[in-house]
């Protein structure tokens, strides 16, 4: 296929023009970059409050807040990182953009229920910001009940705005599913889908199925709180643990909203980085099937120490385990495609490796919280939170930023600067690691979560985790600067700068309107690196082909 | 025997530290395997298959490997598999408690521990027990979730509102344990700490028989004054005029006292009285009325003590 290599004249971007245009836009590729805007603003507002929160905890006592803005910061750190930025990171930014191109299409089944869906994003989005203007809450994420019901702080428009937000999550992924099911381009069959297709239509399951589910608890606690129906509160006559069963029941299965889509990615990289068709393509995918179908059964594993009964902890230990294969599968799978590879060091697969390291550290460390006698002992500790700082950050986060850096020039036409890009990549795994690794030791000695101050025994390792945290938050500032520094540069990126194989690179960077001129044809695999080499793959993929251009037209 | 801890755990001073530590160090040399095995995979295949400049070529390395596949669904099972045995085995014996167990009633509360003993004696944020002995803790909380955990005996159980939570231990040997509250529960969730004083036997017997008659030597006054930091009143009400979460003790005796909802009062006797046992029926204006009641916590001869010492404080 013959694509212009240069920036096109006629893209998404510019055609209509607008901002009435943008706003009203039913094309799933503006959608995508509406999402990417807003989530990226949660990211640096939850970033920050982590920054604070670090920064608070460098020494024990009072450092620079009280005790009462503490719990407001964590509280607004995990809600504002959880709901508004990883939840919706991937699939509603990333996937958006990504999903019907890499299927052909011209765009999602229902264009119209997708730009509903970013309004209604904003809308729980205003809900929630307008709770931490008025009085941030200080339930901490999982707004347990009864300490939510007896706040005084703005709980319910806090959890009214999650409760919107959830219709946000339904809407993309009820749209996704269908998408997938109905508008394939004639010959992508289901195995010659992408592996990203695949998690992104496991994690739309789940958002479907799962996310009611925290719609009613939410609702019910809102009930609660403001006509005074009992239900969780034991001064009205109700159960808090029946809270934690119906909270967990949705946020079990959210970690795996989380995870799945940057597993696709990471598929998407490995492969596409090592030049190597991915091994044990049909595990990976169903893998991520199998993920989706346990992760609805194992949420008794957050309340081991509950007081639910003995019976139910025990089954829960017993399923928790069988949602680690999957995984652990997954890992596998990628390791072995790097062997007989061809691998390239880009930016996009230094995420990547990261990923790999990092997910290792968070899924093993899984395994511990899961065995019940260590559980007791590590629940509720530092341990836990390096736990799913590494699955949510070392995996989710790294995937993203991997994912954002491969299809960057995709979605913008422009190349970022090569060499900011991989300092900023060396730094964030460093600090990422600093400031967790350090966690999991003050929480095996003991360390309780969510602690404004603590034993002077713990000052060496909180302060290294400080250190740690500044390094990271210096790694992703840097990323900013260089990605929107990038749109300054405009170095076109090329219709294909990295010679992937899957169909979103079949068309022009940034894409047609209507994603491509004509319908593609299925000619391979999505993988078949083992039959296709690319004839003109650049020597320096993230020069693009600008600098082959440049240098001829030097040369000429 | 470990008495002070490793590099990764804190001491482990009950007896069923040894079991979750041996499971724990299981699990830590298994993840240092698999990490060395996936780290080092990643790390040796990306510098001896890296693309040399200008390889365009296919490549040809598996695309599966059923054997292979296979072995790493099952090899994990079976793992996984022996760890949720090995840990579950753990937790049933952590969920019967022995029958000759002593019982304890633990009450946590924004933000301390109380706990009472058989024969009524009772301790505010310290429990004294005998080495070598059963304990059960019946626990219960007067307000929201708080949880019970003691990292060197490597228990953890959360306290609710509704109902009993019950666990036990048995400490190895006489020394102090850090109590803490694990389960988030408000401002001072990081100071509501407790303290594990264990004790030979014949030291606990001398100790209980000492409580049982405590403040019987001293003035009630001074006793009081020992009581307000013991008893966790110091946790709210200052001495010294300052205003935390409930009014300041300085200067209140026999003054007026503005009540939620515009009425006045004298703090009297009967007053003090009144708001330690029942807290909630006359709210200090300006004040969220979260005391917990003390009722069967103090005895009779405590809370004269108290009323003692605050008029002590309120005399001008």
């Amino acid at each position: 296929m013959e694509l212009t290599n240069s920036y096109p004249a006629y893209n998404y971007l510019n055609e209509p023009k607008g901002l009435k245009s943008w706003l009203l836009t039913v094309d799933h590729k503006r959608i995508g970059v509406l999402y990417l805007i807003c989530i990226s603003i949660f990211f640096l507002l939850g970033g920050i409050f982590a920054l604070l929160i670090r920064t608070e905890l460098l020494h024990p006592g009072a450092d620079m807040m009280t005790a009462d803005t503490y719990n407001q910061m964590f509280t607004l750190h995990g809600a504002i990182m959880i709901f508004l930025f990883i939840i919706p990171s991937i699939p509603a930014a990333l996937g958006n953009f990504i999903l019907p191109l890499m299927i052909g299409a011209k765009d999602v089944a229902f264009p119209r229920l997708n730009l509903a869906s970013w309004y209604v994003f904003v809308g729980g989005a205003l809900f929630a910001l307008y709770s931490i203007l008025t009085s941030a809450v200080d339930t901490g994420w999982t707004f347990y009940t009864p300490y939510s019901t007896d706040s005084t702080t703005s709980v319910i428009s806090m959890t009214f705005g999650v409760f919107i937000l959830g219709f946000s999550s339904i809407f993309t992924g009820l749209n996704f599913i269908v998408t997938v099911h109905k508008l394939r381009v004639p010959g992508l069959t289901w195995f010659k889908l992408p592996l990203m297709v695949w998690a992104l239509y496991a994690t739309a399951i789940i958002q479907v199925l799962a996310t009611p589910v925290l719609a009613i608890t939410l609702l019910l606690l809102i009930l609660e709180k403001a006509f005074g129906i009992g239900i969780f509160d034991p001064k009205m006559g109700g159960d808090p643990v029946l809270y934690q069963h119906f909270f967990w029941f949705y946020s079990h299965p959210a970690v795996y909203i989380m995870i799945l889509p940057g597993m696709g990615i990471i598929s998407e990289l490995i492969s596409v980085f090592s030049r190597r068709k991915i091994f044990g393509y049909t595990t990976i995918a169903f893998s991520s099937l199998a993920i989706a179908l346990v992760s609805f059964l194992v949420w008794g594993h957050h309340m081991f120490t509950s007081g639910q009964s003995e019976l139910s902890t025990m089954i829960f230990s017993f399923l928790t385990f069988f949602v680690a294969i999957p995984s652990a599968v997954k890992v596998f799978n990628w390791t072995t495609t790097l062997y007989k590879g061809s691998i390239i060091l880009t930016t996009p697969m230094l995420y990547a490796f990261s990923f790999l390291i990092l997910f290792t550290i968070g899924g093993l460390t899984g395994i511990f919280l899961g065995a019940l006698t260590v559980d007791v002992h590590l629940h509720d500790t530092y341990f836990v939170v390096a736990h799913f700082h590494y699955v949510m950050v070392g995996g989710t986060v790294m995937a993203f930023l991997g994912g954002l850096h491969f299809w960057w020039p995709k979605m913008f036409g422009v190349m970022y600067n090569k060499l900011w890009s991989k300092i900023a990549v060396i730094l964030i795994f460093i600090g990422f690691n600093m400031t967790f690794m350090s966690q999991f030791i003050m929480g095996s000695q003991g360390m309780p979560r969510r602690y404004f101050t603590y034993m002077d025994q713990f000052q060496p390792l909180h302060g290294f985790s400080s250190v740690g945290a500044y390094i990271m938050g210096l790694g992703l500032f840097i990323t900013m600067f260089y990605l929107l520094a990038s749109f300054k540069s405009r170095r076109p990126a090329g219709a294909n700068p990295w010679g992937a194989l899957t169909l979103d690179w079949q068309t022009t960077s940034p894409p047609h309107p209507h994603n491509f001129e004509s319908t593609p044809k299925i000619t391979h695999g999505p993988y078949d690196f083992d039959q296709i080499a690319i004839e003109d793959l650049p020597e320096d993929p993230e020069n693009g082909v600008y600098v082959k251009e440049e240098k001829e037209k030097i040369k000429a | 025997m470990d008495t002070t801890g490793t590099f990764l755990l804190p001491p482990s001073a009950s007896t069923m530290a040894g079991e979750t530590d041996a499971l724990f160090y299981f699990l830590y040399y298994l993840s240092i395997f698999f990490f060395i095995l996936i780290t080092g995979g990643v790390v040796v295949f990306a510098i001896k298959f890296r693309r040399k400049k200008g390889d365009i070529s296919t490549t040809k390395g598996p695309s599966h490997n059923t054997v292979l596949e296979t072995a790493w669904i099952v090899v994990p099972l079976i793992l996984v598999m022996i760890i949720f045995v090995w840990g579950f085995k753990g937790f049933m014996k952590q969920s019967v408690v022995p029958k000759d167990a002593m019982e304890i009633k633990v009450t946590a509360q924004k933000w301390f521990w109380s706990f009472s003993y058989p024969d009524g004696t009772s301790t505010a944020n310290e429990l004294v027990v005998p080495a070598g002995k059963p304990i059960k803790l019946l626990m219960s909380s007067q307000d929201v979730i708080h949880s019970f955990f003691v990292p060197s005996f490597r228990l953890k159980r959360d306290v609710l509102p509704n109902r009993y939570t019950v666990t036990w231990f048995e400490a190895l040997r006489p020394g102090d344990n850090i109590l803490f509250c694990a389960e988030y529960c408000g401002t001072k969730h990081s100071e509501m700490l407790g303290k594990i004083k264990v004790v030979s036997d014949r030291e606990f017997k001398e100790w209980l028989d000492t409580n049982a008659n405590a403040g019987a030597d001293m003035n009630p006054a001074d006793y009081g004054a020992k009581l307000y930091t013991s008893r966790g009143c110091v946790t709210c009400h200052s001495v010294d005029g300052s205003t935390g979460n409930g009014p300041s003790f300085l200067g209140v005796f026999g003054h007026e006292v503005a009540l939620k909802g515009g009425t006045t009062i004298v703090a009297d006797e009967n007053y003090i009285r009144e708001s330690i046992l029942n807290p909630q029926s006359k709210v200090v204006a300006g004040f969220q009325p979260i005391m917990p009641t003390y009722q069967g916590l103090l005895k009779d001869r405590d809370v004269d003590a108290l009323v003692a010492y605050i008029k002590s404080l309120g005399e001008k």
